[in-house]
């Protein structure tokens, strides 16, 4: 594999700092650099680590504790956050030891949530001054200690050295005295500059590997807490169906079950759904249990949901739609202008769930307060936001923080998928019935039948070619999910969604169907849906203009410009220019192919990344497809981890080759049709095609990887399969179309 | 009920349970080894592999009662007094994890393929690795690492 990185300095190294500081400035904070000793809660030397902020403790054997606030799920921010704290503070990276926060404390940690790419880019700064506060503490003791000027000392693997001489004090041997140095004014912090830096841009090992492989990794679903019982939560089959009855005298018959409850939910899908809730000594015992359960469900007001019915409704109104959600320009008349040709096509795409491997599970100890004390809960659980649960157990439960331990736990995967509140509930309410702890965990069809699913929809997208074959007017038409009467959050047309953002003739419009099937955050939401329609159709323009894709998606970037300035969520063409010409490069794009293979090329802009993909595609004559290579340019600013970088690019497009190639899921009369894998093809080891990734790494600020290498995947394989067969690709999954992988 | 002794990690244990309940369940709860992974419960993930009397098994599965007087390693077994396994240790070098959920059943496989093959190809890791299935799509290194670690004891001379 190759890393090549380009240095593109687009902004001067004084711009850089600038505008890092300014887009990062929004994070409200209280103030994680004040420390236990300067706040004076207690006096320094009292404690057995020397706390030189928020975030960094050094120990008496002079390891440095990092702590990471936002939770880990894969996406590697346990290890890259505190390789920014390192690398600020002159810390050699084998003497650091990170642990999650302890506690939920927005104040004092600042987020604690991470999620859509953008954990990195909001902690940047944060942790850059975490690093910066700890340095200029340790200078300072090293200062009065070494009686020399502070401007005289730098710190560098884990010392103070001075610069003139050999002389030189580790963070240990200082830890004490800097814990007791005035807390830096924030404004006064100075950072490292790029070319200096040890720890960011290389590769490091996540720093849970070795709980990893040892089988001693801290996910949700290990926790065991003495006197535990284990629970499972059974809804019905169909979103929103109310329980009338169950027997449940004949589930506590059950081998190991304790006990057996009918729970009444307040109807909202994302708190509590009417239940059967089973606690036993086992999680087989209740899983088992289930068996034995009859329930009659009330299904007047649950889900019909048909996706056929929704496919049929598509159909019919592909065309414009009733809203008009934007309008740039003149679009009609790019359309109607006699010498402009004017094609359109029709894309879809399914309903997909999240199959975290970990299925979905919390583990509560609700304690009621006795002889006036109050309530109190304890949560062991995976979750991409604590502050998120807090709120829930302040709404919900009326608990206050003082009243919550919460220990957030490393997930097996999230992809969005652990962002609600129902499991939680279903744990805190098995709690509250049994007076024990419960670990609640789901079986894997639960976890796909009630799930927030990615929607399926549709998107017509029809484009106006003027004689010489430029791109006159884009028009994007879909056909989404409302839940609640409300179009779904990742439906509908954006604006600055490329190539809408730069089309000088454009229009969006939508057009929803009422669904009951809960939606909710996929990895890379909306853009994974989109990207397919409107880099597919990009591809079906140059086409029909005679162009080479390349060249024409070049041109409609035009000149290098940031559509909005210093917006890190607006694109700039110059970036996508610029990944788009190096991934074409590098796949060799023009090369002749043979017979049966295809290169495809597809750029997408989302999450604050621009990336470009060239798939090398082959199908046989009984329609195998197989990705050989993808080839993938990726700009997101300085790299943190190189290693965990190119693991999230390598795994994005493993993860849409899979989406692409087999998964759906459908409902009929308001039931989930898939229940397991045997159901929902995961792609194995043997399809899995050659990454070849670059970054260039600009002197923006950085930003995440998490998603954004996801959508541009799926119209690179189809743009390929398009040179490779001469037929198109517009519905995934590919196997409705009656290909294999 | 009943009383089932399964010889794990080298270690007797009299496990208390239904004959049914999966081996994969008395694991984790009864015996509180939870390195092995619940999955799917229907074979197809790999997440609760496990080498039964040295070959790789799902034990989510393999009723426990079905066990009586046989051996099971689970990954805590899979290191010895030397230290860890040399699947593990390339595991941590190459940073082959994302989530890391389905990590452990990938070693158990690769740890049982090595066993067999000591210089495996590109195609037999494929074969050997097909029922692991990995959500963050992490093949790419799985595949590297397996090559790296059986260099590693070749080399060792093991």
């Amino acid at each position: 594999m190759q890393n090549k990185i380009a240095k593109n300095s687009q902004l001067s190294r004084r711009n850089f700092i600038k505008i890092s500081g300014l887009v990062g400035g929004g994070l409200m904070l209280g103030n994680p650099l004040q420390t236990l000793a300067a706040s004076g809660e207690v006096s320094a030397g009292t404690l057995e680590h020397s706390e030189l902020n928020a975030y960094v403790q050094i120990k008496p054997d002079g390891s440095i504790l990092i702590y990471s606030g936002s939770p880990e799920m894969g996406q590697g921010i346990k290890t890259s956050l505190p390789m920014i704290v390192a690398e600020e503070m002159g810390a050699a990276w084998n003497d650091v030891v990170v642990e999650q926060t302890p506690e939920v404390d927005t104040e004092k940690y600042g987020r604690q949530s991470t999620g859509g790419s953008y954990t990195v880019f909001l902690n940047w700064n944060l942790m850059r001054e975490m690093g910066a506060s700890a340095r200029e503490m340790l200078i300072g003791a090293a200062a009065e200690i070494m009686e020399l000027p502070r401007t005289e000392l730098k710190t560098e693997d884990s010392r103070v050295k001075h610069l003139y001489s050999n002389r030189s004090r580790t963070f240990a041997e200082l830890a004490t005295l800097a814990a007791k140095q005035p807390v830096p004014d924030k404004t006064t912090l100075t950072f490292r500059e790029r070319e200096d830096y040890r720890i960011l841009g290389t590769s490091k090992s996540q720093v849970d590997s070795l709980e990893i492989v040892t089988g001693q990794g801290d996910y949700g679903i290990d926790t065991r807490v003495p006197d535990m019982l284990y629970g499972s939560y059974t809804k019905c089959p169909a979103v929103g169906g109310t329980l009338v009855s169950a027997n449940l005298e004949d589930v506590k018959k059950m081998p190991g079950v304790v006990d057996a409850y009918i729970i009444k939910g307040n109807g909202d899908v994302r708190e509590l759904l009417d239940g059967v809730g089973i606690v036993g000594t086992s999680t087989w015992a209740v899983f088992n249990a289930r068996k034995a359960l009859q329930i009659e469900w009330d299904e007047s007001d649950a889900s019909k949901d048909n996706w056929d019915e929704f496919v049929a409704f598509a159909k019919e109104q592909s065309n414009t739609g009733d809203a008009v959600l934007f309008e740039t320009g003149e679009l009609e008349s790019a359309i109607d202008a006699d010498n402009n040709s004017v094609i359109s096509s029709f894309y879809e795409y399914p309903y997909l769930t999240h199959l975290c491997l970990e299925p979905m599970n919390c583990t509560a100890d609700y304690r009621s307060g006795r002889s006036g004390n109050k309530d109190h809960l304890e949560v062991w659980l995976p979750t991409q936001s604590g502050p998120r649960f807090q709120t829930l157990a302040k709404n919900r439960y009326g608990l206050e923080a003082e009243q919550l331990t919460t220990h957030v736990k490393r997930m097996g995967g999230s992809f969005g998928r652990r962002t609600s509140g129902e499991y939680i509930c279903e744990a805190i309410e098995l709690s509250k019935l049994s007076g024990r702890p419960v670990k609640l965990t789901w079986s894997r069809e639960d976890s796909i039948q009630h799930d927030f699913f990615r929607e399926g929809g549709f998107c017509r997208v029809r484009g106006a070619i003027t004689p010489e074959g430029k791109l006159a007017g884009w028009e994007e038409h879909t056909i989404g999910v409302k839940v609640g009467g409300k179009p779904s959050r990742f439906t509908g047309v954006r604006k600055n969604s490329f190539p809408l953002n730069t089309a000088a003739n454009a229009r969006g419009s939508l057009t929803t169907y009422a669904m009951d099937t809960p939606v909710g955050p996929w990895r890379a939401p909306f853009s994974n849906t989109h990207a397919f329609a409107s880099q597919c159709f990009i591809d079906e323009l140059a086409h029909a203009a005679g162009r080479d894709h390349l060249e024409f998606l070049l041109e409609m970037m035009g000149e290098p410009r940031w559509l909005k300035d210093q917006d890190i969520r607006a694109m700039n063409t110059g970036r996508a220019s610029g990944v788009i010409k190096l991934a074409a490069e590098k796949a060799g794009w023009g090369k002749t192919m043979q017979k049966g293979h295809g290169l495809g090329l597809a750029f997408y802009f989302c999450h604050a990344a621009h990336v470009a993909e060239v798939a090398h595609v082959s199908v046989t004559d009984d329609n195998k497809v197989t990705v050989h290579r993808v080839t993938t340019a990726v700009d997101v600013g300085p790299i943190i981890n190189m290693s965990g970088a190119l693991n999230q690019v390598q795994g994005s497009i493993m993860d849409g080759y899979s989406a692409m190639a087999g998964q759906k899921i459908t409902m009929r009369d308001g039931r989930i049709q898939e229940t397991n894998l045997d159901q929902y093809p995961v792609l194995r080891i043997g399809a899995a095609p050659e990454v070849d990734v670059h970054f260039i790494q600009s002197d923006f600020s950085p930003t995440g990887l998490g998603e954004p290498a996801l959508p541009p995947l799926a119209p690179a394989v189809a743009n390929a399969m398009f040179r490779a067969t001469g037929k198109r690709v517009r519905t995934m999954p590919l196997a409705d179309l009656g290909y294999s992988v | 009920m009943a009383a089932i002794k399964v010889n794990i990690n080298d270690k007797t244990h009299t496990i208390e349970a239904s004959e049914d309940m999966p081996l994969l369940w008395a694991i984790r709860d009864i015996v509180g080894l939870t390195g092995t992974k619940f999955g799917c419960g229907i074979g197809q993930c790999g997440a609760c592999t496990v080498h039964l009397n040295g070959k790789p098994v799902r034990s989510c599965l393999l009723p426990v009662g079905a066990l009586d007087g046989q051996s099971v390693t689970t990954i805590e077994g899979l290191a010895d007094a030397a230290g860890l396994h040399p699947l593990q240790q390339t595991w941590i070098d190459q940073d082959v994890a994302q989530c890391g959920y389905c990590q452990t059943g990938q070693i158990m496989s690769a740890a049982a393929l090595l066993a067999e093959n000591s210089k495996p190809s590109d195609a037999d890791i494929d074969a050997a690795m097909a029922g692991n299935y990995c959500r963050c799509g992490t093949y790419i290194r799985i595949r590297q690492a397996v090559h790296t670690a059986a260099l590693a004891i070749n080399a060792a001379g093991k």
